[in-house]
């Protein structure tokens, strides 16, 4: 069973979504409970491989058909695939359980649709995390593209042609992907990543490799947003549903960044990226250029959604600079804020979600009021913006903490500089939220009660989000705190592995 | 090897950095939006002709068998070289089909782009009444 699982965890919503697609034309009321629970099926496997992977030390290979390595196409699950599976596979289905009635609401009659599409996109992640196939990634990352655009394109009125310019962009990306893919498979002619990264070592003075390194590096610069080609990520973001935002927004620049991590590591080998080529020594500046751009572009914005795609550019920027630090510390953050990141972002853009729901608008002095009608609500968005902040118990400080250390650690001060940097900018966009929601007295009336505004008095009724959102919401935010407890553990015998040995 | 060497022995891919250059000018610089499309479709098209005629070889012919090859030796080129005299399957008589296998794919992701895009157009034109990038952005702006 725990054998077949790395290719149920993907043909499971691959299926489904065929299925939701069809049910959406004959009972719409089907299709919610087949999408929900596929990819729950989806979320157990990924979760047993985890638990599999983390007991035995080895990884898990599912060959296609049969057919063994160089030839076939095989997924493999190992510690780092197996813990971004897992947080896919969390992500989409927390998010899909709490925004039913936001996509009864924005989709009528086209419910069949936008979940086909949801769990397409769900699948077409799962796959690119999964595979051991060069090209079977660039596939699955087009599917998962594809549907990605028609979900955000269903969105505002301003979406479509948001979406359009995406679409541009994520298409350069994903071709140059592909180019390098073939440039790779000119000089070694394979395209398993395991019989590739076999090969490559032995022709590192190639300028076929290099190209091939730094063409496929390039294009998913382009799909994760990296400045200066994060043009298209904030009005994409801003402009789409709250349900399609709470999937995309959490999951693609962190798939992305997964799979640099892993083209860096396991394909092309630390020895190759790091000490032949010392890519980290230019690619932690761009790193830092993000971050720089990403939070003070936040701090411009009065949009409380689109400051929050800037703040996932400047997250992107965190990852990127962490992982070219090129030490163990600082990867370790690194992978360890993939984790964190989505699930911070999830808790945000669920919160975006249920604010747009009550309140109807995104503007920042909407809010105004909130924590007196919102208790519970306002209390997790509290939790998630000190998590972003990075303050502690909550997980954010602790793969910022790894990441400092890092930088400390590689004697890049900079890149610590634009770390605290962005945390303040960070803490003023945040604290400002909390102020306008806490102490400013509701938008439209009770212009004399200060006092009694905020504080549950006589002029705030509690007016909560329905359960359905409530609860997912709240879960997420406590789950900021756990993952904070347990960041440590995650780290020392997950993420450990996860890094090659080399790697001081 | 001098300059008109390369330039030669390499035409294809002059040809295929040649039409993707095309395809990237009209993408970034084209004021209307199918024409941007269009773009995008000559930007996707050069990347599969590159894979395509890296698959080519002069003098070769498609991987299927001709009469007279002793059937048992199948398309496994690897192994069928030794051990079958003049029956024996040759692999350099033959292109190498996998970057063209690979191509089916591609195309087929083409096309889904390229409907998404003209979809996403169709939308765009509903909502603004026109495929010009520089009206659309001055609506905006007096919106």
């Amino acid at each position: 069973m725990v054998n077949t699982l790395p290719a149920l965890v993907i043909i499971v919503p691959l299926l489904a979504a065929l299925v939701v697609a069809a049910a959406g034309f004959i009972n719409k009321r089907a299709c919610f409970p087949i999408a929900v629970g596929a990819l729950s099926v989806s979320f157990l496997g990924a979760a047993a491989l985890l638990v599999r992977v983390v007991n035995t030390g080895v990884a898990i290979e599912y060959r296609f058909a049969g057919w063994a390595a160089p030839m076939g196409i095989v997924y493999v699950i190992d510690h780092l695939s197996a813990l971004v599976l897992v947080v896919i596979t969390a992500v989409a289905l927390v998010n899909l359980v709490s925004s039913k009635q936001t996509i009864d609401r924005e989709f009528k009659d086209k419910e069949g649709a936008f979940l086909s599409l949801y769990v397409l996109f769900t699948a077409g992640l799962i796959g690119m995390t999964a595979t051991g196939d060069a090209f079977n990634l660039y596939v699955l990352l087009e599917i998962a593209s594809l549907s990605g655009y028609a979900l955000i394109g269903l969105g505002k009125t301003r979406a479509p042609l948001a979406t359009l310019n995406y679409l541009f962009l994520g298409t350069i990306g994903a071709t140059f992907y592909l180019l390098g893919v073939g440039y790779l498979y000119i000089a070694t002619g394979s395209l398993n990543m395991a019989d590739l990264a076999a090969i490559l070592p032995g022709m590192q003075n190639s300028g076929i490799v290099l190209f091939a390194f730094i063409i496929m590096l390039s294009g998913l610069f382009v799909k994760m947003a990296l400045f200066p080609v994060h043009g298209w990520l904030p009005g994409a973001y801003s402009q789409s549903s709250s349900a399609a935002a709470g999937l995309i927004a959490p999951l693609t620049t962190k798939v992305t960044v997964y799979i640099m991590v892993r083209i860096c590591l396991n394909l092309f080998s630390v020895d190759y990226t790091f000490h032949h080529l010392n890519a980290g020594d230019i690619l932690v500046w761009v790193a830092i250029a993000t971050i720089v751009f990403g939070s003070l572009s936040a701090l411009a914005q009065t949009d409380y959604k689109k400051m929050l795609t800037y703040i996932i550019i400047a997250e992107v920027g965190y990852m990127v600079g962490g992982f070219f630090l090129g030490n163990r510390m600082g990867m370790s953050g690194a992978i360890l804020h993939i984790v964190n990141d989505a699930v911070m972002t999830l808790c945000l853009f669920m919160a975006a979600g249920i604010f747009l729901w009550k309140t109807g608008t995104e503007e920042r002095g909407d809010l105004k009021g909130l924590f007196g009608s919102m208790p519970f609500t306002m209390a997790g968005f509290v939790l998630a913006g000190l998590s972003i902040i990075g303050v502690p118990p909550t997980c954010g400080f602790f793969s910022k903490w790894y990441l400092v250390s890092g930088g400390i650690a590689a004697g890049q001060y900079a890149f610590v500089a634009a770390l605290i940097f962005s945390s303040l900018i960070n803490a003023v966009l945040f604290f400002r939220l909390f102020e306008i929601s806490y102490f400013e007295p509701f938008a439209d009336h009770h212009h004399g009660s200060d006092k009694s505004a905020g504080h549950g008095g006589a002029g705030a009724v509690i007016r909560e989000a329905p359960m359905a959102m409530l609860v997912p919401f709240l879960f997420v935010s406590i789950m900021l705190l756990v993952l904070g407890i347990y960041s440590g553990r995650i780290v020392t015998n997950i993420i450990h592995f996860a890094i090659p040995a080399g790697v001081i | 090897m001098d300059f008109l060497t390369v330039l030669i022995s390499r035409a294809n891919y002059w040809a295929y950095i040649i039409l993707m250059m095309i395809g990237l000018y009209a993408m970034i610089a084209k004021n209307n939006l199918v024409k941007k499309i269009v773009g995008m479709s000559i930007f996707q098209t050069a990347v599969i002709l590159f894979y395509v005629s890296i698959g080519a070889k002069q003098g070769a012919t498609i991987p299927i068998l001709l009469h007279g090859h002793a059937p048992e030796t199948g398309g496994n080129l690897a192994h069928a070289a030794t051990g079958h005299g003049t029956a024996a399957v040759q692999a350099v008589n033959y292109i190498n089909p996998l970057p063209h296998v690979l191509m089916l794919t591609a195309i087929v992701v083409g096309v889904a782009t390229l409907g998404v895009a003209l979809a996403l157009a169709i939308k765009v034109y509903k909502e603004y009444g026109t495929l010009e990038e520089n009206e659309i952005n001055q609506r905006l702006r007096r919106g």
